[in-house]
């Protein structure tokens, strides 16, 4: 098939970028759409331009690595599917593809479909964890965790970290990253001893790094990669309200 | 080269305990006066920088990803296994570390072994306390799946996810230790040269990938858990990053590189579409324990599938041939990787391959969705039904899947002794950048539980041991400003000047891709002398072309991945020979290294005995019975061979049988 491409190109984060037009003139359907990356830019350092930057790693939707907003859409059009499990038979000949980095404050550019996202990192850093030293835990199966309850947790834990849910978001939040990874943590006994203390310094640590704020539009649920849902959000602001009420009276006496 | 492998003295199953209360320890005040530089943080990494740090270490850790999160034991998906014997039937650490060693065609290190299927137990109570979620009962306990060849249910398992929930377990831990500033991490650096003061390892050259920027990092002691090689191959099922840079460094600096031949080649892949490819998709195993695989009886049907004029339902009962459960009736679907893989080969080059080019064969759940219902499949694979929906357009609830096998897992590595360090004093080796667990092949859902073993229960204590060997008065004293640093740092330099130097008209890309083709091609699924010979000529040209036509666009002091590819394909087109030399070297057949001239034939006494079929791999314990453990001797020179000979004494040499 033959395609249009509309690529953003920048050079580093403090030059200001553009659309770029290219033309590619063969592509199999049955490529990835990475693939069909990978072929222009071959295409590119033949004519002796320089390639275009992005990021992708395992090509099999599970490193969170690739963030490619493709025609408005992260990740493009398929639902639950990250860029690189996109395939092009998703796509007819003769179609025109934007293509732009993930848009967000807190994931600044680095070069031309390249950000940082080490802003997730930070909250992880932050309480994203349970305290286990290694060497110290008990029996595996000392403690039964009831199959929907584990369940449940698994499909919170399922997140790969890819930032498509800021990138969708008009207010760039992180709330469906943030409450996946604390309402992982939290359903489970395991990370019942830190739960509060976990809960307000992943919203604490979500803020500062400049995250905004969530107001419901649901934008993050429709593009997960991983189909993680807003109740994980929900259960957030249950576990962030009761900590706070507990932290206030636990102060008070 | 001196290759002492420092098994401890006594009986197998108190080797590890006692080599504990023997080694060094070094004083939790004292710990913090030295520092530890760990490279790569997939299982291995992160989980040895975690708790190193943990127990007072100062510790850097580097990864080349934009988060530690991201290093591909993420991609794993079958599970781990564990000699927990939760379902009473039979499991044992004895019998963990049997089926390893056997599984590993009796080229392992039989002591690494053992202490692997020791430590394997903790292993899972540690990533439970750490909240891994993992496949539970309906009564809340764990659950277990038999994988890979195991006559028992050991695996641990997080739906098709294991890999990625068991990084993230390690990627928070080592999270925690990076937010209490134990751990500094160092995101987006790759590290390019080892540095060597007075013979030991003492620190690293990194290029920063956003800014370009080179810098030297002096350390106690070094750790490499950077990872196999399968990308020597081009295609794989490994991540576009994946490179054996790292270690194709360490080894050129002197350390011994064991093993290279030893690659596995996954039986369930889904098969190569065209040119285009990027890569190749592994689907887990498990799939195997429901699956059945067959090709069609005749070449003519087979024939017709190709061309879509048949589909897979209008082949009768009686016109399949299942053939892995035919040759193999105790052992069936679930026979290991390495006889799986070679057995559709087989069905493929009789003429018998599906796939629209003829390179495949079925994965088919009809029998299995009749058995248990759609609901019951749907619920143990279906994640990867959809992901395999997602990539080929078929719907495997409705027609079989088509399988290929691919490269997947490398078993070869940098030499390490018991206690993983390489012949490079205070070089340690973890996870799948070291040789000595696997052996010839590697039994599925033992790679999670080898580089947590590594990394947790291992290192922490046997890196105390060299530093503790080493002395306080040593902790911090070699610095950044050592010459030794500059030298190594200008060969970075240097060699980064070359490449944006040439001009050629070719990409890293499309040289990478020519090496891939020479090595699947001739040091593949199958070897033949002639043809390593002939691929060894061919990376030499093609490594020469490479040096004088490369075209790396842009500059160094940027995020520049046309200049990072292209350094990673310069060590694979040395290291590519390497491995064909080892290929070359080893005249016998065992685990994932099949040489054509070395298989069992009609006259031989196990085939009449009805031990084995003919034309399986054929081992010869008398005069390979070793490590090959590759010494550099300079570029364009031939290496140097050195044997760690092999001794058994648990479990007694055997020819494999899974009749």
């Amino acid at each position: 098939m033959h395609l249009h491409l509309k690529i953003w190109r920048q050079k580093n984060g403090d030059q200001p970028g553009k659309f770029v037009s290219y033309e590619l003139p063969e592509v199999d359907e049955g490529s990835s759409f990475l693939e069909m990356l990978d072929i222009m830019n071959e295409q590119m350092v033949s004519k002796g331009e320089e390639p275009v930057a992005f990021d992708h790693d395992c090509r099999e939707g599970i490193c969170g690595m690739c963030s490619l907003v493709i025609n408005g859409e992260a990740h493009g059009p398929q639902r639950a599917t990250t860029a690189c499990q996109l395939h092009m038979r998703h796509f007819k000949d003769g179609d025109t593809i934007t293509i732009e980095p993930w848009r967000a404050k807190a994931f600044p550019v680095v070069k031309d479909l390249v950000v940082d996202r080490t802003a997730f990192d930070k909250v992880i850093q932050a309480g994203g964890f349970i305290t286990a030293r290694t060497g110290s835990a008990q029996d595996a199966n000392e403690v039964p965790i009831p199959k929907p309850v584990a369940d449940k947790a698994m499909d919170a834990a399922a997140c790969i970290g890819c930032g498509a849910c800021v990138a969708a978001c008009p207010n760039g939040s992180a709330m469906l990253f943030t409450s996946a990874k604390a309402g992982h943590l939290n359903l489970l006994p395991q990370g019942k001893a830190e739960k509060d203390e976990r809960t307000l310094k992943m919203v604490e640590a979500m803020d500062k790094a400049g995250f905004g704020n969530c107001t419901n539009y649901g934008e993050c649920q429709a593009v997960c990669p991983k189909e993680i849902t807003l109740d994980f959000i929900a259960k957030m602001n249950r576990d962030y309200a009761t900590a706070r009420v507990r932290k206030f009276f636990s102060k008070a006496c | 080269m001196e290759l002492n492998s420092n098994i401890p003295e006594g009986p197998m199953a108190q080797k590890w305990s006692t080599h504990k209360t023997k080694i060094k320890l070094v004083n939790p005040a004292n710990r913090r006066k030295y520092h530890v530089i760990v490279v790569g943080s997939g299982l291995a990494g992160a989980s040895a920088a975690a708790s190193l740090a943990e127990m007072g270490y100062q510790v850097s850790c580097f990864c080349y990803q934009d988060s530690p999160r991201r290093a591909h034991s993420i991609a794993a998906q079958g599970g781990i296994n564990a000699a927990k014997n939760y379902q009473n039937d039979g499991d044992s650490v004895h019998r963990l570390f049997y089926d390893t060693v056997k599984g590993g065609d009796f080229r392992s290190r039989e002591a690494n072994v053992h202490r692997l299927a020791e430590v394997s137990v903790n292993i899972i109570d540690q990533m439970v306390a750490q909240g891994v979620p993992f496949a539970r009962e309906y009564g809340g306990l764990l659950d277990n799946r038999s994988f890979g060849g195991a006559q028992v249910s050991r695996t641990f398992y997080a739906r098709g996810q294991t890999g990625q929930q068991l990084l993230l377990g390690a990627y928070q831990q080592l999270s925690k230790q990076i937010g209490l500033g134990a751990v500094k991490m160092y995101n987006r650096h790759e590290m390019l040269e080892l540095v060597l003061v007075n013979g030991h390892a003492k620190g690293i050259i990194t290029r920063n990938l956003v800014t370009g920027k080179i810098e030297r990092w002096a350390g106690d002691t070094v750790v490499l858990a950077t990872g196999g090689y399968g990308n020597v191959f081009f295609l794989s099922t490994n991540a576009q990053g994946c490179n054996v840079t790292a270690a194709y460094r360490a080894y050129k600096k002197g350390a011994g590189f064991a093993n290279p031949c030893y690659t596995q080649i996954h039986p369930t892949c889904i098969p190569v579409h065209g040119e285009q490819q990027s890569k190749l998709t592994l689907m887990s195993e498990s799939l195997r324990n429901d699956g059945r695989i067959w090709a069609p009886k005749s070449k003519e049907a087979a024939a017709k599938l190709r061309k879509g004029e048949l589909k897979a339902s209008d082949i009768a009962e009686e016109d399949r041939d299942y053939y892995l459960e035919r040759k193999y009736p105790s052992f069936g679907n679930l026979a290991p990787r390495d006889i799986s893989s070679r057995a559709a080969k087989e069905a493929c080059d009789e003429g018998r391959g599906v796939a629209s080019t003829g390179l495949g064969v079925f994965l088919d759940f009809r029998d299995a969705i009749k058995r248990l219902g759609k609901d019951v499949i749907a619920e143990r694979y279906g994640n990867l039904f959809d992901m395999y929906q997602c990539i080929t357009g078929d719907n495997p609830y409705e027609t079989p899947m088509m399988i290929y096998p691919a490269v997947h897992y490398t078993m070869g590595g940098l030499w390490v002794d018991y206690n993983l360090e390489s012949n490079i004093p205070g070089l340690f080796v973890a996870g799948e950048a070291n040789f000595s667990d696997h052996g010839a092949n590697r039994l599925g859902a033992s790679a999670l539980m080898q580089g947590l073993a590594d990394g947790y229960f291992v290192l922490p204590y046997t890196l105390g041991n060299y530093l503790g060997e080493e002395g306080i008065a040593s902790a911090g004293k070699i610095k950044s400003d050592h010459p030794a640093f500059d030298a190594a740092e200008k060969a970075v330099r240097d060699r980064i000047d070359k490449f944006l130097s040439i001009k050629g008209d070719e990409s890293p890309r499309s040289f990478h891709q020519r090496l891939g083709k020479i090595m699947w091609d001739k040091c593949g699924m199958a070897r033949e002398k002639s043809e390593l010979q002939q691929a060894i000529k061919d990376i030499q040209a093609l490594r020469k072309e490479f040096w004088s036509r490369v075209r790396v666009l842009g500059e160094g002091t940027e995020l520049n991945q046309e200049l990072e590819r292209a350094g990673r394909v310069a060590d694979f087109l040395e290291f590519g020979e390497l491995l064909c030399r080892d290929a070359l070297m080893r005249e016998e057949s065992c685990g994932g290294h099949f040489r054509v001239e070395h298989q069992s034939m009609s006259e031989d006494e196990d085939v009449k005995s009805g031990l084995v079929s003919e034309g399986e791999a054929k081992r010869d314990d008398e005069h390979f019975a070793f490590a090959g453990v590759w010494e550099y001797q300079g570029d364009d020179v031939e290496p140097k061979l050195n044997k760690e000979l092999l001794t058994y004494e648990v479990v007694h040499m055997a020819t494999r049988s899974y009749k």
